[in-house]
């Protein structure tokens, strides 16, 4: 699978117009929590673009606005500057193309795990119970098809963000945004959802933007990796691409020697941002 | 896991248990105390005597016709009182204009104790079941539109984000992420409401009416049949005890998504 990333290339070159997802110049400002009139630009002038079927992941500091470039992505936040186009169209209100997965707990507390995944497709205009058949094959996929009719406090953590994963998937988006969405996991459990997003993943190529703080998870999975600094204004500094084979094993990969200089390097840069970001949070 | 272990309580059956046995000693205490005349039974009646006068107004079946007036009129003040409340809750909640607005206004109305506003309505709507429909809906309406506004402003918003994203339309988003929010809060307060439905209810026929329990009690007294008082706060007790049952059981049956403190059967980590 070496060819990928040469297509994922060769997409980019075609026509970045039509990018599965394109930020122009993106700034974002929000007023300050703490200062009456004040402003805190989370992200400065970021220009970025996702080919359709690529794995991208963008790794920063803490408090880097990196939920901020998602969020606009989604089309859940308006830009204060620029502009986000998602195939060659600019995203007006919530992005119909792309789906989220979100950092903390997102699924409806009210809906079992097999209603949470069917919601997609009910408010596609789906009928309930076809839509509820339709997300069995999914629960399964995700390894949970036992647990259909439990509530989110009744799966444990690792359980929940199987049921959010099938969630978003079910209804077949050609971006998926993922916003740190393994973090809170054990590292055991983190590894197998790790790969079982890539094998879903490999199945039917979408466009992926991952958000992550964890270097390796970001190695091992993307096929390019974007450095953010440290916020205020945060902006991208560093683009590298991962010219791993695929299909990839999170776990061993981390042992190979290209795994290492890759992570070396990036490393080498996004250091300095975290060290940043570090002295800025003791300021405050 | 909690450090220390909780002092086991005994079983269910032995609670049950005690828990007759203090009725039973409740009532042994009044009957010897009537029965010794140290309490005139004239003024506190005596524990036999009221229960024969329940018993028989339960056989004769004059009860049931005053059990359904009050019944009807809790029912009638709970589902309007609800209906509204949860209508303005969604309308105040979604209006930030109009919330602010009003806020003082339904502060100082939640405020004022409703029994005053019995005489008006009486005079308003009569001595008939809709003056006291009327007194109950200001008493249920006030709690359930202020948990419907707590659960509508308290929808997470990732859950909120994520419903969009997945493709939800406003009309979705009410039914499917606002509502059941909204609903969890008013069914929380559902006891509460009930008991304020029912007390609107009972005093409305006690200040003026021609049927229900309130009037019974309202009756007897007014002929110094402390029996007859007594039986009425029977009956009506064993009806509220009645009632909150039925709440509860259908309280499980909507909230069973809602996580339970004591889970111990099937405690998920």
């Amino acid at each position: 699978m070496s060819d990928s990333a040469a297509v994922a290339a060769a997409l980019r070159t075609e026509g970045a117009d039509k990018a599965a997802l394109r930020l122009d110049g993106v700034t974002c400002t929000f007023p300050s929590p703490d200062g009456r009139g004040q402003t805190y630009t989370a992200v400065q002038g970021v220009t970025l673009s996702v080919a359709a079927g690529e794995f991208v992941s963008i790794v920063g500091p803490t408090g880097s606005g990196k939920s901020t470039i998602l969020n606009v992505a989604a089309g859940l936040l308006a830009p204060s500057a620029g502009r986000a186009l998602t195939f060659g169209e600019p995203v007006d209100g919530i992005n119909p193309h792309a789906g989220y997965m979100f950092q903390a707990d997102a699924l409806m507390p009210w809906k079992s795990a097999l209603e949470n995944v069917a919601a997609g497709l009910e408010f596609r205009g789906v009928p309930r119970r076809e839509a509820e058949e339709r997300a069995r094959p999914w629960l399964a996929r995700v390894g949970l098809d036992r647990f259909g009719d439990r509530y989110p406090h009744q799966l444990s953590g690792g359980m929940r963000k199987r049921v959010a994963l099938a969630q978003t998937l079910i209804v077949d988006p050609k971006i998926v945004l993922m916003d740190e969405p393994f973090s809170a996991l054990d590292i055991q459990t983190r590894q197998l959802m790790e790969n079982e997003l890539l094998d879903l993943w490999s199945a039917d190529r979408k466009s992926v933007v991952f958000i992550t703080h964890d270097l390796e998870e970001a190695i091992s999975m993307s096929d390019r990796v974007l450095v953010l600094s440290a916020g205020p204004g945060a902006r991208l500094i560093g683009e590298y691409r991962v010219d791993l084979e695929r299909p990839r094993d999170v776990a061993e990969i981390r042992m190979t020697p290209r795994f290492l200089d890759l992570h070396r390097e990036i490393w080498g840069q996004l250091r300095e941002e975290v060290l940043k970001g570090y002295a800025q949070t003791k300021l405050k | 896991m909690a450090v220390a272990r909780v002092k086991r309580l005994p079983s269910r059956p032995v609670i049950l248990l005690l828990q007759v046995a203090v009725l039973i000693g409740f009532f042994l205490i009044w009957h010897v105390l009537t029965a010794t005349k140290i309490l005139s039974p004239f003024f506190f009646g005596t524990p036999l005597a009221v229960l024969e006068r329940t018993w028989s107004d339960f056989a004769s079946g004059v009860i049931w016709y005053h059990l359904g007036i009050t019944l009807l009129e809790t029912a009638l003040a709970f589902v309007i009182g609800t209906v509204a409340g949860i209508a303005f809750g969604f309308w105040f909640a979604r209006a930030p204009l109009v919330s602010i607005v009003f806020d003082p206004y339904i502060k100082a109305v939640n405020a004022l104790p409703r029994v005053v506003l019995a005489p008006i309505f009486a005079l308003w709507l009569g001595l008939g079941i809709w003056s006291k429909v009327a007194l109950g809906v200001t008493l249920v309406f006030f709690i359930v539109f202020f948990n419907v506004y707590q659960g509508v402003k308290e929808v997470s918003p990732v859950v909120l984000a994520n419903a969009k994203m997945l493709g939800a339309s406003n009309r979705h988003l009410f039914r499917h992420v606002y509502l059941p929010s909204a609903l969890s809060w008013v069914f929380s307060s559902l006891h509460t409401a009930v008991g304020f439905a029912m007390v609107g209810a009972v005093v409305g026929e006690y200040l003026g009416s021609a049927a229900g329990l309130g009037y019974r009690i309202h009756q007897a007294e007014g002929v110094f049949d402390t029996v007859g008082v007594f039986s009425g706060m029977l009956v009506l007790t064993i009806f509220v005890v009645v009632i909150d049952a039925v709440v509860t059981i259908i309280e499980k049956r909507l909230l069973h998504w809602r996580p339970q403190e004591a889970q111990t059967t099937n405690a998920q980590g």
